[in-house]
């Protein structure tokens, strides 16, 4: 876009450089308040449906669409409460804290090639931790709400969240590990061409940590069946029963916002991203995605195709919530100490034997090398060409190059 | 005519590129923050608190001797060194951090306070 | 073909030298501003929750100020494991212990007098020190090639793949990080075992409310208290009666 903003329209550097940032920041805050607005649409009618009724039907014509915005416009109209005895400053803060996060980890996901907010080296990374900033929120809102039922669901949140960030870290490493490189650009770039290529069919191993993986974000969002923190027949609401009116959207938005981001990450690391089933504009022509040569209608089909598969992702949450019941604290505890880490850890290795065994893939010359970028920096600055012949390190990498 | 003032002071005007020493300063000013965090609270997690900003002050030192943006012409950088070694830290520092947290909640678990003034069982 | 816009000329050459305004400096000033301010906060506030909030804005700040300095990895390290693990198990223990009476704990007068001092002293010892070194106040010029993770991840195997430091020759065998990587990870794992035994819940005979009121109070009103305790659960203590 910058470079668009320099050549076209002769906006000077620093200016295209503020414009750009600026659009790219309201263009993530629309899809987090859109897709929120959509989704608790979506989710009405799906839980309708799954339990034999039909939702909203009357609120802007036949399927009650607007019924979303109809809400936005009760809560803004709410009265302001906070409780007597809550810490002003916390309690005002708290929603902020928990939106900036889910907001801030928009930064760096890809919905088409080269359409991101900041393409960091070290993005994925920077996603899961960001996303384990929004507990925060959850716990300042639970003490400042001055009440137990809000300290009790923020605490068994923070728990729950902290102990899954560990067994999501290890399910992320693994595409990463295929691709070599934590840019989430590369990893769906990697995965370009047919459905075969997607990681999550590159191996039984990623093919099982696509599962865990589920299972981890699942419960990091804290949908159910892992939704005790907000447990309506146990908790009141959890950490924002204090809250009314526009602070409890602030909220909505930011658990919507997670969920999406989770499916969208899920897409770019192991569904190929903006690749779908078929690769159409390369069969039809139009050129690969690759930097200004690519044509704005490539990219769009991508944006087309990464939305569709998070949204895929956010429906099927909707339909495990409203399906499985819920599951009790120590459960929770046990399936992420107790599986989902072991389980990772396991895949991890599988992944990783598979990488040095089979590097090629299973079908021998079909496959794709992964170690281009680990191989380019040893042969690049400081690397084999500089090392002396005694660095037995280089040597022992340089035998699985092919 | 004035002469024109050091680039580390029209940095302040934000016109001129950073340094190393502005994120010396920035370090000093969390390090020292920590040290009088340790020093005045009586809480015992408000003394770990100012043992994480000291650490971080130290960590910000790293990293900017470690940056190749911010290294003047012809003198190169620590480079990957300074990026390990604050790497290094920030692990130690959670360990640290759970074992002291450990510690506290002991105390409190058997004295009912947090309060270091009255961790003086041991005083002659 | 688009004309130019004015704006920008208008911009630059009007009231605001807007065009000279260097964003990264900009952005330093910022985070900066943030860390600095947040850290004095936490030194000033009484509240040890405040307290807490403070630290994780002044540490997210310092993560803003890595990834500035062009170290993403560590910068995201920081967000991950400092700010996302160390400072949500301060806050843990910070609501843990957070009853009535330690939340606000203010320090005698003479002692924050005395720490001022010393504080300030420090803090003009170090900026002297860190301004007196004339290669550390010149900025870089020219273009330097953005920074990747990938020589400090294989760095922390063993392998360098960096340009060795100046001063070296350019096929100085360097050690990589494994050795301490393998330490540090067998030193959290002994930390992890011996912090859950250390904070480990210890079976307790009587109630911690007793034992507290025995030290108080007479033994007949703690034997009062301990039949109350046992008789809970039957109707008996709303009629009045003591066992």
């Amino acid at each position: 876009m910058v470079d668009f903003l320099t050549s076209t329209i002769g906006l000077s550097g620093w200016l295209a450089w503020t414009v750009a940032a600026t659009v790219s920041a309201v263009l993530i805050l629309n899809v987090i308040a859109g897709g929120a607005l959509v989704f608790i649409w979506a989710e009405r009618k799906v839980s309708a449906r799954i339990q034999d009724r039909l939702g909203p039907t009357r609120t802007g014509g036949r399927f009650g669409w607007l019924q979303s915005l109809a809400d936005g416009i009760k809560l803004l109209a709410k009265e302001d409460l906070m409780p007597e005895g809550a810490d002003g400053m916390l309690f005002r803060l708290a929603p902020y804290v928990s939106f900036c996060a889910s907001f801030c980890a928009f930064i760096a996901l890809p919905f088409a090639f080269d359409v991101v907010g900041q393409r960091l080296n070290v993005a994925v990374f920077f996603v899961v931790a960001v996303l384990g900033l929004e507990v925060f929120g959850v716990i300042l809102a639970g003490y400042a709400s001055a009440s137990k039922w809000s300290l009790f669901g923020a605490m068994r949140e923070a728990a729950q969240v902290v102990s899954y960030e560990v067994p999501l870290g290890m399910c992320v490493v693994v595409p990463v590990m295929l691709a070599g490189s934590m840019d989430m650009v590369t990893i769906a770039e990697k995965q370009a061409g047919w459905f075969w290529n997607w990681y999550v069919f590159h191996d039984p191993f990623t093919f099982v940590i696509f599962w865990v993986y589920v299972t981890c974000a699942v419960a990091s969002v804290n949908r159910a069946p892992f939704d005790l923190a907000e447990a309506e027949s146990e908790l009141v609401a959890g950490f924002h029963t204090e809250y009314s009116g526009l602070r409890w959207s602030y909220f909505f938005m930011a658990e919507y916002g997670s969920m999406f981001l989770v499916s969208a990450m899920a897409a770019v690391l192991f569904l190929g991203g903006w690749n779908g089933p078929m690769p159409v504009a390369a069969i039809l022509g139009f050129s690969e995605g690759t930097g200004d040569t690519a044509p704005y209608l490539v990219r769009l089909l991508g944006l087309a195709n990464l939305v569709g598969k998070a949204s895929l992702g956010v429906i099927i949450m909707m339909w495990i919530r409203w399906t499985l019941p819920r599951l009790r604290i120590d459960q929770v505890m046990t399936t992420c100490l107790k599986y989902c880490t072991p389980i990772a850890a396991v895949m991890f290795a599988g992944a990783m034997l598979w990488q040095i065994g089979l590097p090629g893939g299973l079908i021998p010359g079909a496959g794709r090398p992964g170690g281009e970028i680990r191989e380019g920096w040893l042969e690049g600055p400081g690397g084999r060409a500089a090392a002396p012949p005694a660095a037995d390190e280089s040597r022992d990498v340089a035998q699985v190059a092919p | 005519m004035m002469p024109a003032p050091p680039p580390v002071l029209l940095a302040l005007f934000v016109t001129e590129p950073v340094s190393v020493a502005h994120y010396l300063v920035v370090g000093a000013i969390l390090f020292t923050a920590g040290v009088a965090c340790m020093a005045t609270k009586r809480n015992a997690l408000g003394v770990l608190m100012g043992i994480e900003l000291v650490l971080n002050g130290a960590n910000v030192n790293f990293v900017a001797f470690a940056s190749p943006y911010l290294a003047a012409d012809g003198a190169r950088s620590l480079g990957l060194d300074g990026q390990a070694i604050a790497l290094f830290v920030i692990l130690l520092a959670a360990a640290e951090a759970a074992v002291a947290l450990a510690i506290t909640l002991n105390f409190y678990n058997n004295h009912a306070t947090v309060d270091v003034d009255r961790a003086d069982d041991l005083k002659g | 073909m688009m004309p130019t816009i004015p704006i920008a000329e208008l911009l630059a050459g009007g009231v605001l030298p807007l065009a000279a305004i260097n964003f990264h400096t900009l952005f330093f000033l910022l985070f900066a501003a943030v860390a600095c301010g947040a850290a004095v906060a936490v030194v000033a506030a009484d509240n040890v929750v405040r307290m807490a909030l403070y630290l994780v804005l002044s540490l997210a700040a310092t993560a803003g100020l890595f990834f500035l300095a062009g170290a993403e990895f560590v910068g995201a390290m920081q967000l991950m494991i400092y700010v996302g693990g160390t400072l949500v198990l301060l806050v843990f223990g910070v609501m843990l212990t957070a009853q009535a009476p330690f939340v606000t704990m203010k320090s005698a007068g003479g002692d924050r007098l005395l720490a001022g001092f010393v504080g300030v002293a420090l803090l003009a010892m170090l900026v002297l020190a860190g301004l007196s070194v004339p290669s550390w106040r010149q900025p870089a010029s020219g273009a330097v090639p953005e920074p990747t993770a990938t020589p400090l991840g294989m760095a922390l195997v063993g392998v360098r793949v960096d340009q060795p430091p100046a001063g070296q020759p350019e096929d100085a065998v360097r050690s990589g990080y494994l050795l301490p990587f393998e330490i540090v990870s067998v030193h959290l794992l002994v930390v992890l075992v011996g912090a859950a035994y250390l904070a480990r819940a210890k079976r307790r005979k009587t109630p911690r409310a007793i034992e507290v009121a025995a030290s108080v109070e007479p033994p007949e009103a703690v034997a009062e208290h301990a039949a109350i305790g046992r008789t809970r659960a039957a109707a008996s203590v709303l009629t009045g009666e003591s066992a």
